[in-house]
């Protein structure tokens, strides 16, 4: 098996042991994406040579006899809204083109301590507003399954980049969906861990009382292996959790869900839910069953409500979050011809900087927000949050985990709802829940729908700090799922 | 009747501090209708006596130790400025002519 092939587990011990070095493996991932970036777009930022500089840099660490970590010099592909003090930070906006931070995100901080090689940025949707990576000002990504769709958003450069085997990881951030969505339609394993389990310091803020970094791989194991990698408490981070990760390793390499109980969400099915999506769903149900799970039905009536919701509390945080886009620090500054005052310059560069989306949101936000609608939009939203909260807290008192499909519909045409805003937040139906309440959730592969032969990925929610209840029952979903079929799902993508 | 008009989308762009073309206010003024209309769904859910969150989990006051710890250089902290004039941000006048 080639190296670009393997599993992040496999390469991290092909290194430690000596049979490759950290160069060699970048070397093939970095040749890989010189021959596939041209179809799939996923990296807005590569530079091989500070890629191989990292990677030179663990192979001397080894060499000078340093124990390292179980990833050191295995490569990844890191969501470009993390900053980074050696490549550019754009978070997909015109408005930060060519802007390189003077810091680290803590997530990438111990990306670089855990010996993780990066490889790049990835592309997103502008400031992570979005479900397909079509408002991304750098051009779309296109999704190794089908070139003709979209790879999910807005970590959408980040599923694309492990789906085309460019690399076998990859960070994301989920705010409504952004790593499940992407994950599921690209027929890959998407982690949003508890909210406070991964620091947010250096993470560019869109919605901070939702935002959550998490990983992307192939495979559950690798998942967790990043997940532990980069989680933990963050003194620079105030809503991180003072918390130990949950033990998502362990539970990876356990994959038992004898005795489990699992519920199914009622609400989450039915009418605009594709019978592809619908079908591979229900056999993963029975297969749980199979595994010695006991299934019930659970009713989460507030559900229902919670996209209006988020789309009330997201956009009021992001109207605020982006003020400080002023064209004064840092970033674009158009119009300031000596002539204009600072906040016609303001006016101008948000104008230019920011794209549609955002701009959209930034009104809603400002609306929301406003005198007179405050108590009816922003305040009635923070209400069906608690009823939301509250909904997870009474189903949790039934069952260990809840699970759905991850997205209603496999992955949409590049263009199809780029100029329909309700359609394309219709994405998001069933992953927004977990981001009120601030619980965990993960998207596996749960095979392909008959219709359009494209990837349906199976959520498992699971309780607050509670992580580790995700990585189990993915891993039993997977371990059943990859015996029945002879291997992995990707394995079963068109070549590129 | 309309969720929203198209001078309160200019007038939220103003607050806003972005200066929208006019097509522009008439596609969005057009979309946040729509928007508007689904998120409103929300006041149907009784909830008068249901306490709002704010956040996820309830943190309050989190502290750490007021010690001091190296920050960025003004040579960092200014380097991604769109204009820099003797180790400070250069940027355009505040106050109007007549101030």
């Amino acid at each position: 098996m080639s190296l670009i092939r393997k599993s992040a587990a496999d390469l991290g011990e092909l290194i430690a042991s000596g049979e490759v070095s950290a160069v060699e493996v970048a070397q093939a991932h970095l040749d890989r994406m010189a021959a596939v970036e041209p179809k799939v777009n996923a990296f807005l930022h590569i530079d091989a040579e500070t890629t191989l500089e990292q990677a030179r840099a663990v192979d001397a660490r080894r060499a000078a006899g340093e124990e390292l970590g179980p990833l050191a010099g295995v490569p990844i592909a890191h969501k470009d809204v993390f900053t980074t003090r050696d490549m550019p930070t754009t978070a997909g906006s015109k408005i930060l083109q060519g802007w390189k931070p003077p810091y680290d995100a803590t997530v990438t901080r111990r990306l670089r301590e855990s010996g993780l090689v990066i490889l790049g940025k990835t592309n997103l949707d502008e400031f992570a507003m979005g479900s397909s990576t079509e408002n991304s000002a750098y051009g779309v990504t296109h999704n190794p399954w089908d070139l003709s769709r979209v790879p999910g958003g807005s970590s959408g450069g980040s599923s694309a980049a492990v789906a085309a085997y460019e690399a076998p990881l990859s960070t994301g951030t989920d705010t409504g969906g952004s790593i499940r969505q992407p994950a599921a339609v690209t027929g890959i394993v998407g982690m949003k861990p508890t909210y406070g389990g991964s620091s947010r310091y250096g993470l560019i803020a869109f919605a901070s009382s939702l935002d959550t970094p998490g990983p992307f791989a192939r495979n559950v194991l690798d998942a967790a292996l990043l997940h532990e990698a980069f989680s933990g408490h963050d003194v620079m981070d105030s809503t991180s959790v003072d918390a130990p990760v949950p033990s998502v390793v362990e539970a990876a390499r356990n994959g038992d869900v004898a005795g489990l109980r699992i519920g199914v969400v009622k609400e989450f099915g039915g009418d605009g839910y594709q019978a592809g999506v619908l079908a591979r769903f229900h056999e993963t149900v029975e297969l749980l069953e199979s595994l010695g799970a006991k299934v019930f039905e659970v009713s989460c009536p507030s559900f229902t409500t919670a996209l209006p919701a988020y789309y009330l509390i997201a956009p009021s945080e992001c109207s605020s979050n982006l003020a400080r886009f002023d064209a004064m620090r840092y970033g674009l500054r158009v119009g300031d011809d000596g002539t204009r005052s600072a906040e016609e310059v303001m006016a101008l560069t948000r104008a230019q900087g920011f794209g549609p989306e955002v701009k959209r949101r930034i009104i809603l936000g400002t609306y929301a927000l406003s005198s007179g609608y405050y108590d009816a939009y922003y305040g009635q939203a923070q209400k069906v949050r608690t009823l939301i909260a509250r909904d997870f807290e009474a189903a949790f008192q039934q069952v260990d985990v809840l699970i759905s499909p991850t997205t209603p519909t496999t992955a949409f045409p590049i263009g199809e709802r780029a100029d329909d805003p309700m359609a394309m937040y219709l994405a998001d139906l069933c992953t927004i829940p977990t981001n009120l309440a601030g619980n965990a959730a993960i998207s596996v592969p749960c095979g392909l729908a008959d219709e359009d032969g494209l990837p349906v990925g199976l959520q498992i929610m699971a309780p607050v700090l509670g992580d580790d209840r995700c990585y189990r029952v993915g891993a039993a979903v997977e371990r059943a799922l990859q015996s029945r079929w002879g291997g992995d799902l990707l394995s079963r993508a068109p070549e590129l | 009747m309309s969720a929203i008009t198209r001078d309160e989308v200019a007038h939220l762009a103003r607050l806003s501090r972005l200066a929208l073309a006019d097509e522009e206010l008439d596609h969005f003024a057009a979309q946040l209708d729509v928007i508007i209309g689904a998120v409103a769904r929300v006041a149907e859910v009784a909830a008068d006596d249901i306490p709002p969150s704010s956040h996820a989990l309830p943190l309050t006051n989190v502290y750490r130790p007021d010690e001091v710890r190296p920050g960025l250089t003004p040579q960092e902290a200014l380097s991604g400025a769109p204009a820099v004039e003797d180790d400070r941000f250069r940027v355009p006048r505040i106050l109007g002519e007549e101030a």
